[in-house]
Formats: C-alpha cells, sequence, structure tokens
C-alpha cells in the first residue's frame, strides 16, 4: 500500500515538472519601435512643458483662428453653444463650488465651469487642442495656430496679458486659477461616505 | 405523456378547426378572412407539426426578443431591465466614446510601449495574442452613470445603463511591462488610444503591475469596435474612461499627464472647495431591475431581482427594503461572487397590493455600504457630477404600475 502511494506520488511530481515550465522573463514578442514612429506618435503635453512643439502665438492672431475654427460651436466669444462654454472668470479667488461659493452666489443661477474658473494647468489647453479639435478635422491644426488659440482663450479668461505670447517657454509658466484646488481621491471603502 | 402530447396536437385552440380542415378551407376560400387569418396564426403557436428552419452561420434573437440600447451621439446604455443573470450581450454593452467609434484594421494595428523602459517595442494584434492569455469577468462602469431625466418615467437602463460586464480575454500588461523593462524611476503611465479625440489618461503604475490587462476578447470573441477593437486597456474596477479603447500607445513617465480628461473633466468638485482627481475606484453600487419601470406587477409573489456591483472587490451583502427603508432584508446572493463584478441579486416578496416604495443597497467587502441621496450630498457638495451611486428605488402603486422613485433623488 505504501508503495503504491509512493509511486502515484512519484507520478504526480514527474506530470507537474513536464507542465509547469517556469515562464521567461522575456518572450521576444513585437518589434523594436522605430524612432520615427515614436516622435510622430508621443504628442502629450506635461505640465512641465515637455512635448511642447517650437512656435508662438499671441491672442490677436489666435481670436482670428478661434472664429474661423471654434466660434461656431462655442459661441463668438467662449461664452458656449452647441458645445461647452469656455470663457468665464468668475468667481474671482474660490472655485465655483464649495462653501464661499455659495455665500458668493446667493440666490443667482449657478456659473458653469470654465477654462478660467476649473482647468488646472494651461498645458492641457495644448494637449487637448492639438488631439481632439476642431472635431470635424482633429490635427489639421499648425502648432502656432494651437499657441493662437491657447493665448486667446487664456486672455478672455483672464489668465493672461493681452499681449503676451504664448510658447513652449511661456505657457508652462502660466499659473492657472483653480491650479491648487485640485486634491487626490482619499476614498478607501469601508464605512465613511466620501 | 405521450398521449397528452398527441392530444393537444388532434385539439387545436381554434374553434375546433382541425389543421386539415383548417387548410382545405382556406385554400378553397377566395380571400383569407380577418378571421382565418387569425386562426392560422393559432395554427402556427404549434410548432411540432413541421420541421423548423435548417441551421444557420450566425445565430440571431427570436423576433419575439427586442432589446435595445438608447443611443445619443456619443453613449447608448445597457437595457438593465431587459437583462437576466450578469454576463451583458456583446452587441448591448453600453457605449462611451468622445470622437465615434474609429474603424481599426486589425492587419495594420499596432500598440506601441515606450517611455521610461529599457525597450520601445510595438506589438501586432498577433504579438498580443501569442502572450500567455487570462481571462476574467467583471464590470465596466463610465463614471458618470447616473441618469433621472425622465423623472417618474425613468427606466432602469436610463437610471444606470453605462454599466455592463463580460468576460475579457488578453494578456496582463504586466506580462508586457516586463517585455519592455519598466525603469525603476517609473511611477504613471499614460494610456492613448486612436480615436479622433486620441483619448488619453494617466494611469499610476501600481495598477498596471497588479490587475490591468490588455484585452483583445470580449464573452469569446473579438473586442466589439464600440468596446476597442481590437484592442483596449481593461483596469478592473475603474472608472470606465480610463479603460481606454482602441488602444495605440502607452507610454511610462514619472508623473501624471495632466490630460483634459483627468483635469477639467472626470474629476469631482466637493463641499470644501476642494476638486478630487484620479478618482477612479467605482464605489458599490446597486439597482433592482426587475420590477422597475415600465413594468407592472400583480399582486402576490413577486421576485425582485436586481445587480450589485463594487470596484473595491466582492459584494459582501445586498438589503432590499419593501417599505420605503422602514425595514431591510438580507437578499440571496448568485453564486459565484466575483471580485469587481456585477452580482446578481434576488429576494421572494408577496406584494399585499398596498403602495409601497422597493429600495436596494450593496454593502461591499471593505464595509462600504450605498449611501442615500442626501449623504452623497453631504460628502460631496451640490455640483458634483460623477461617481453617484446613491440608493434608488421603484415605487409600486395600487394599480401595480412601477414607477422610479424620482423623489429620493430629486436635488
Amino acid at each position: 500500500m505504501t508503495r503504491l502511494l509512493g509511486s502515484f506520488g512519484l507520478t504526480i511530481a514527474l506530470v507537474t515538472l513536464a507542465a509547469a515550465q517556469a515562464p521567461p522573463q522575456r518572450f521576444g514578442f513585437g518589434e523594436p519601435a522605430p524612432r520615427d514612429l515614436i516622435a510622430t506618435l508621443d504628442i502629450d503635453v506635461r505640465p512641465d512643458g515637455t512635448g511642447l512643439p517650437p512656435g508662438r502665438g499671441t491672442a490677436g492672431a489666435g481670436g482670428e483662428i478661434y472664429a474661423r475654427q471654434c466660434a461656431a460651436c462655442h459661441g463668438p466669444k467662449g461664452e458656449g453653444g452647441q458645445a461647452e462654454r469656455l470663457v468665464g472668470a468668475e468667481p474671482k479667488g474660490f472655485a465655483p463650488f464649495g462653501p464661499e461659493y455659495e455665500r458668493w452666489r446667493d440666490s443667482r443661477p449657478d456659473v458653469p465651469f470654465t477654462i478660467g474658473n476649473y482647468w488646472p494647468y494651461a498645458t492641457t489647453l495644448f494637449d487637448y487642442i492639438r488631439r481632439a479639435m476642431p472635431p470635424g478635422a482633429p490635427g489639421t491644426l499648425t502648432a502656432d495656430e494651437i499657441y493662437g488659440v491657447v493665448a486667446w482663450l487664456l486672455t478672455q479668461n483672464g489668465v493672461i496679458a493681452d499681449n503676451a505670447v504664448m510658447s513652449a517657454e511661456t505657457l508652462p509658466r502660466v499659473i492657472m486659477p483653480a491650479r491648487k484646488r485640485f486634491v487626490p481621491d482619499d476614498r478607501v471603502g469601508g464605512s465613511e461616505v466620501k | 405523456m405521450r398521449n397528452t402530447q398527441k392530444s393537444s396536437r388532434l385539439q387545436p385552440r381554434n374553434g375546433g378547426l382541425t389543421r386539415r380542415a383548417l387548410l382545405t378551407s382556406t385554400l378553397g376560400a377566395a380571400a383569407i378572412t380577418l378571421n382565418t387569418r387569425r386562426a392560422l396564426g393559432q395554427e402556427r403557436s404549434d410548432t411540432t407539426g413541421r420541421p423548423g428552419r435548417p441551421s444557420s452561420e450566425l445565430g440571431a434573437r427570436s423576433p419575439a426578443e427586442q432589446p435595445r440600447r438608447t443611443p445619443t451621439a456619443t453613449s447608448s446604455r445597457t437595457p438593465l431591465q431587459d437583462l437576466h443573470g450578469t454576463i451583458t450581450p456583446a452587441d448591448l454593452h453600453f457605449e462611451r466614446h468622445h470622437a465615434g467609434v474609429p474603424a481599426v484594421d486589425p492587419r495594420t494595428y499596432r500598440l506601441l510601449v515606450h517611455g521610461m523602459v529599457d525597450r520601445s517595442i510595438t506589438f501586432t494584434l498577433n504579438d498580443l495574442k501569442k502572450f500567455p492569455a487570462t481571462s476574467r469577468i467583471c464590470f465596466l462602469e463610465c463614471s458618470g452613470n447616473f441618469g433621472r431625466q425622465q423623472g417618474e418615467k425613468t427606466p432602469a437602463q436610463e437610471l444606470c445603463g453605462m454599466t455592463s460586464q463580460s468576460e475579457w480575454t488578453g494578456v496582463m500588461l504586466s506580462t508586457l511591462f516586463r517585455e519592455v523593462g519598466v525603469r525603476p524611476q517609473a511611477t504613471w503611465f499614460l494610456a492613448e488610444g486612436q480615436d479622433a479625440a486620441v483619448l488619453a489618461r494617466s494611469i499610476p503604475l501600481e495598477k498596471g503591475m497588479d490587475d490591468a490587462m490588455i484585452v483583445y476578447a470580449q464573452n469569446g470573441e473579438a473586442l466589439r469596435p464600440e468596446q476597442g477593437y481590437p484592442a483596449r486597456l481593461l483596469l478592473p474596477g475603474w472608472e470606465g474612461n480610463s479603460n481606454v479603447k482602441w488602444l495605440r500607445r502607452i507610454e511610462l513617465g514619472d508623473q501624471p499627464f495632466m490630460t483634459r480628461e483627468e483635469t477639467s473633466r472626470y474629476t469631482d468638485p466637493l463641499a470644501d472647495g476642494t476638486s478630487r482627481q484620479f478618482s477612479f475606484v467605482m464605489d458599490a453600487r446597486s439597482v433592482i431591475t426587475a420590477p422597475s419601470y415600465p413594468h407592472t406587477v400583480q399582486q402576490g409573489w413577486i421576485e425582485i431581482r436586481g445587480i450589485a456591483w463594487s470596484g473595491r472587490g466582492r459584494i459582501q451583502r445586498v438589503e432590499i427594503s419593501t417599505d420605503s427603508g422602514r425595514t431591510w432584508t438580507e437578499a440571496v446572493l448568485q453564486a459565484p461572487v466575483l471580485p469587481k463584478a456585477h452580482t446578481r441579486f434576488r429576494l421572494l416578496w408577496r406584494w399585499d397590493g398596498r403602495p409601497t416604495e422597493i429600495l436596494s443597497r450593496a454593502i461591499d467587502e471593505t464595509g462600504y455600504k450605498q449611501p442615500e441621496w442626501e449623504a452623497l450630498q453631504a460628502a460631496r457638495g451640490r455640483r458634483t457630477r460623477y461617481h453617484l451611486n446613491p440608493i434608488t428605488g421603484w415605487k409600486i402603486g395600487a394599480d401595480g404600475q412601477v414607477l422610479f422613485g424620482i423623489e429620493r433623488v430629486r436635488a
């Protein structure tokens, strides 16, 4: 009986050894990525300015691009229309929500969330417009055109001076009013509703 | 048994005419009367007298079953009230896209992984399929999944049909990360789609090394185009938007990239004037799918049915109230109860015919209890737009008409 069990155990051990080969550190699947492919696809722009292309734009030039490419949906002054409102500097000094806002608003209607009162990074404007705008032909604006539209939007929202030049050097230095309001997720489950 | 079957064949329910007599009279008539048509229709409900249609290349639903998503320009919702069990048929999986559904050619598809890695690599669809595969059943829910615009006439589909469940198959992202050699200083990665919005989200590396997957199959077949064909990111339990579809690029970095979808969108304004960012995990939630609007019920036994889920793990308990929240009874959970997965719950209830409201609340394995609307509002404030998961219910009138209990969640 013991001998039988012993041989049975040995068989199992052999089967296990044969079936379970440790996976390799690497399989060698895929191809090394060509540098020009990475350059083409790597379009993200980060808050420190990494990824911003050469070029420049001001609100003056940007206003014309905006009128041609954006105003039909977002309204001539960024007041919104078929697409969301973009411009709105109020409330100043605090968020469009929370205790200070509720006191300030009193019984007035809510102000919409805008670039001026909710977007934390100016670089995100460049990144997003280059990715997705205008919706009918995303990716068709030149870097100068995007810098211009960004400058116009920031001017309209009261964030930068009317004549400020937006470029890879200046855009990351723009401090958005909403920058300091964002906090990381603190929900962890458990009994507390957050 | 055989006799019973035979006699039911011989005694059709069409007013006493036998099939042969009916056929004869029909053939003999110059015009088919309405009455005869009705009789024919009844005759056809007996399917045993002649062979059915042959086999086919592709199955289709019974014409009597017409579940439908409710599409808008950018989304469509799963008809939760029409479904059973926990798996969402792929053609009824909810949609949410930001610039339409791209038609990606699987032959030219490439996934680029680069950034803070030892080797930048492109993977074809076939490469992805060669890696060790994993299958996992989990829900996918849009964090904007809360609708009540139709007031009392809000069906479950409108209320929270932007959640669906599939069995997903693909490769663990940790396997791909080993392949490219993620550098020690990397802490986040960008996931980017090849839709016209080139939608992109920053994801903590920790999630990528934990249970994230690159999936190419859904319920046993290739992904549907609406769900990211040919390959998407799957982050079990995390808000739908971060599960980037039509995935073309992953870039490893040492900080979040701060895209629009994680700054001006998918962030949560709170009551204290701060805004919560990177709120990925979906809190526990439940919804009664039957009875629900627009169902009508009769006095007597009713099985209350619904689904519950949590992005943090398993559903531990679902409680149901049949008296507008005064008392609660534990529902039966359908096994197996999987982590981060829709879990079917049921409770037998004998309705006495008096008007009432039925409610459900989910409790997950962390002890989180699905909150009342008021508690959510107190914690988040008025202007929060995502992650709304309040207890909801259905009012049942004396006439048996079921309506959405809009009063509980009116802002």
